[in-house]
């Protein structure tokens, strides 16, 4: 076997007292595709980013080599020669990886001159090539397009022409398609083979090689040729994509490729009343105008146009959508949360709009919500004790404070905590424990409909199947409906019975979740089905 | 790090960060301290003596007006503790008197003073000297500080009360009642501050409180746009729509959920907002707008140095006392902006969350 391209040798990096990465042994070839796999914390990112010495106030120990040197050891001057002509990167969110103030044409540009010493007509002219390569729409007008002009996708297409400019010999792309929406991730993630493997096909043995990172296991089977698994700062394997899917050999590869949440759902009964019926919901936000033609008309966009649902006793409705298809939206609308145009909800029967301050606040105790940052969902300037209480006193003021706490002790433990976190602020907790309280501080009131509001998109894909087991066993247990609103297919198949399809304020499918999933009718269900699973 | 100090409130963690800046900590005890001492400034600095006991009698002049007739003088007014006769008869036999440390109130006129001139230097009997009108400068200082702290304190209080009041229906309510109120807050602090503390000096006379409520009136609106914007960064934040989903009342979102987390800018204002009000009452004061005398006031004693340079000693005096006043807040609020800063711990623990 020749030289490998880039190799990692005993490599470590420390911040101030803590170890993120440890002991890390790992090469890349040329012209291989190869994922770095693990959840956050692992030091994934880490690794990436010092092979172009770009992590701050860290000690980095070992030695990583490319292509016979030492990058570890080179100075700031010689390692910007490396960045970007030698070694390219890709970030996840390429909002805020682009310059805003420069098109992207010119941001490209820049980097040809750079690096090879290009006239900047010439530089144009490959700018525009690069950017057709990649595939954005309409690469004449969107050369001179600022970032924030484009849409998510296709400022990550103008980011890998960026990167590609210089004929980079390794791609190193963290986290590339996560903040995108799911049709558009599949689209990115066969850009990238597609790129590589034209690679393969012009320069053969020296092809550019792509480094991925990323925690999205679905992406690794389908793009890399080889894994490497981190967990906790090392390296706990490392072989062929196919073999380690098939058989993985560390117990943490292990878990995480069991980690794909298992549907375990108990059928709605027959004769389950509806317990909450949404009619025509048509919900509308101004659109700033310039000047004084705003004051007078006010133009509109509309989030939600005319949206049906109904939900059944112990029952899951999946609520499935990209960005911008209005499902949070809708999740806003049935908790009233904001103004609704038209169209009304009815809760076990009462018009939640039409209700009297008093009868809504009534209403609200059994109708609750868990939203998906657990950083954000919880005050950090209250205790567990008074986050969970606070429900319980509005809408028990009956209960004795031994009442409330037996009650509180008692949810705590069903979410898997102890009466011991009572005192505990927020932010002694791990993603996934903050998600358990602000579980509890919903289930504490014995709702009859939560809304679930992207609950695991925020959670690490283990801990994301922890807490859709236990939302499945506290259905099981108390009956209460779920309103679930998820991007991720494989959540809704995890949780949902029934599920509806939502695209620019419209429903456009529904059904049963299995055949929906199964044999999706509209194109668009299509194209998100073959894209998550 | 929950195992070894388990529990701690944001409060509470911000405050043993403050602590381990030694300066600041320091300089907010030193600055209490002061405060405190200056509270206690009658039995410290006065012209009657604390206890007398005087044939066979309790006095208590500091609670009490005698008149001199009473230690065995002749004339029915209030007795002058400085007059060597009634100083003679209040230690003869089992006599005696308690006097505060320094013998003078920051208007005591000493008649009976050996001095030969006015501003007179520092010496045994005026331990910095006096003023031009004859007070003892050490009285007028400890008097002077006291009230510019009051002063400031009051300032701060209403200012912070007003800038959160309207910050918070701002930000909390955004939309038409932002857009109004800020619109109505542009007008108002566009009002040229100082014309009016100089038109209403000349119709009304100068004192304490009408330059209290003059300043009170504008002191808080720079507060005012940083609370609105923390209530307008914190009303989106998902607790504050779990809040609102469990049916709490609006006053109680603010109250209980979005102020304690939109209370950094003001805590770290707090120092920065009081030697504001220190120095803006000594400016006033200097320029002949504030109090007149005999109240006490640094301004006042300042402008008194200016006007006789030769009497070196008014000017130091009351620029140290100044000087020192406001770097010990200074320092209070740097350190204070540092312990509520998580950038500065988050470089420093490695980025952990």
């Amino acid at each position: 076997m020749t030289q490998p391209l880039l190799s990692i040798e005993d490599f470590s990096a420390r911040f101030e007292k803590k170890t993120v990465v440890e002991q890390l042994n790992l090469h890349i070839n040329s012209g291989e595709r190869l994922a770095l796999v693990g959840e956050s914390g692992s030091g994934k990112t880490v690794t990436a980013l010092s092979i172009l010495k770009l992590v701050e106030a860290a000690e980095l120990g070992g030695r990583i080599i490319f292509r016979g040197e030492d990058l570890l050891q080179k100075s700031a001057r010689e390692i910007q020669r490396v960045r970007g002509a030698d070694i390219a990167m890709i970030f996840q969110e390429p909002m805020t990886a682009l310059n805003p103030l420069f098109t992207i044409g010119e941001q490209i540009v820049e980097t040809l001159i750079a690096h090879q010493a290009l006239t900047r007509a010439q530089a144009k002219q490959k700018a525009l090539e690069l950017l057709t390569r990649t595939g954005i729409r309409q690469p004449e007008k969107n050369i001179n397009s600022y970032p924030h002009q484009l849409s998510g996708g296709q400022r990550q297409r103008a980011m890998i022409a960026m990167a590609l400019s210089c004929k980079p010999k390794l791609l190193i792309a963290d986290e590339p398609t996560t903040a995108l929406d799911l049709t558009i991730r599949a689209r990115i993630v066969k850009l990238l083979i597609d790129i590589q493997e034209e690679e393969v096909r012009e320069n053969g043995e020296h092809a550019m090689a792509i480094l991925l990172i990323t925690h999205d296991l679905n992406l690794v089977r389908k793009f890399a040729h080889r894994v490497a698994v981190m967990e906790r700062g090392r390296l706990v394997e490392t072989g062929e994509t196919k073999a380690i899917f098939e058989q993985p050999a560390h117990p943490y590869t292990l878990k995480l490729i069991n980690s794909v949440p298992v549907r375990n759902v108990l059928p709605v009964a027959g004769d389950a009343k509806t317990l909450l019926e949404a009619r025509q919901i048509r919900v509308e936000y101004p659109l700033p105008r310039k000047g004084w033609r705003g004051l007078f008309h006010a133009q509109t966009f509309t989030a939600l146009h005319g949206v049906d649902i109904t939900l059944r006793e112990g029952e899951t409705v999946g609520i499935v959508g990209e960005s911008g298809s209005g499902k949070s939206t809708l999740a806003q609308a049935v908790l009233n949360l904001i103004k609704v145009k038209s169209g009304d909800i009815e809760i076990a029967g009462a018009p939640l709009y039409s209700l009297s301050a008093r009868l809504q606040r009534e209403v609200r105790a059994r109708l609750q919500v868990v939203f998906q940052d657990p950083f954000g969902s919880l005050s950090p300037r209250q205790t567990i004790r008074q986050i969970v209480g606070e429900g319980l006193e509005l809408h028990f003021p009956e209960l004795t404070p031994e009442q409330r706490y037996e009650r509180m002790v008692q949810v705590l433990s069903e979410v898997g905590l102890s009466a011991q976190v009572l005192d505990s602020y927020p932010h002694e907790f791990s993603g996934g424990q903050r998600q358990r309280i602000a579980i509890a501080r919903a289930f504490v009131l014995s709702p009859q409909v939560v809304v679930l509001d992207e609950p695991t998109s925020a959670l690490d894909v283990s801990i994301q199947k922890q807490v859709l087991e236990l939302l499945v066993s506290l259905q099981k247990k108390f009956g209460m409906s779920y309103l679930l609103i998820s991007h991720d297919l494989t959540v809704i198949q995890a949780l949902a019975h029934r599920v509806y399809v939502l695209k620019d304020g419209e429903i456009i499918e529904s059904g049963d979740t299995e055949q929906v999933i199964q044999a999706p009718r509209h194109p668009y269900t299509k194209s998100l089905v073959q894209a998550s699973l | 790090m929950s195992q070894v100090i388990p529990h701690l409130s944001p409060a509470r963690r911000n405050w043993q960060r403050f602590k381990r800046n030694r300066l600041g900590y320091w300089s907010l005890i030193v600055f209490v301290l002061l405060y405190v001492i200056s509270l206690a400034g009658e039995v410290i600095s006065n012209d009657k003596p604390l206890i007398v006991r005087y044939e066979q009698q309790w006095y208590f002049p500091l609670l009490h007006d005698y008149p001199e007739s009473v230690f065995g003088g002749n004339l029915p007014i209030q007795a002058d503790y400085h007059d060597p006769f009634i100083k003679a008869q209040l230690s003869r036999q089992d006599n005696f008197a308690i006097y505060p440390l320094n013998p003078y109130y920051y208007d005591t006129l000493n008649y009976f003073s050996t001095a030969e001139h006015y501003p007179g230097k520092p010496d045994d009997e005026n331990l910095l000297g006096t003023d031009i009108a004859g007070y003892d400068i050490l009285a007028r200082l400890l008097y002077g500080f006291r009230v510019s702290v009051t002063f400031a304190l009051g300032l701060t209080a209403v200012g912070v009360i007003l800038g959160i009041f309207f910050g918070a229906i701002q930000g909390y309510f955004a939309g038409k009642v932002d857009l109004v109120t800020q619109r109505l807050i542009d007008i108002w602090g566009s009002m040229p501050e100082l014309y009016l503390l100089i038109i209403f000096a000349s119709i009304f006379d100068h004192s304490l409180l009408l330059l209290f409520g003059l300043l009170s009136l504008f002191g808080w609106i720079t507060l005012s746009d940083y609370v609105r914007a923390e209530f307008l960064r914190n009303r989106q934040l998902e607790y504050v729509k779990s809040a609102r989903a469990l049916g709490l009342s609006n006053f109680q979102i603010i109250w209980r959920h979005i102020l304690p987390n939109s209370l950094t800018p003001v805590i770290t204002f707090l120092p920065f907002r009081m030697s504001a009000a220190i120095m803006a009452l000594a400016s006033l004061d200097f320029l002949g707008l504030g109090v007149t005398a005999p109240a006490p006031s640094l301004g006042q004693l300042l402008l008194q140095g200016k006007e006789n340079l030769d009497a070196w000693w008014i000017a130091v005096s009351a620029f140290s006392v100044l000087v020192l006043t406001l770097l010990l807040l200074t320092f209070t609020g740097e350190a204070l902006r540092n312990a509520l800063d998580t950038r500065i711990s988050d470089a420093r623990q490695g980025g952990t969350l």
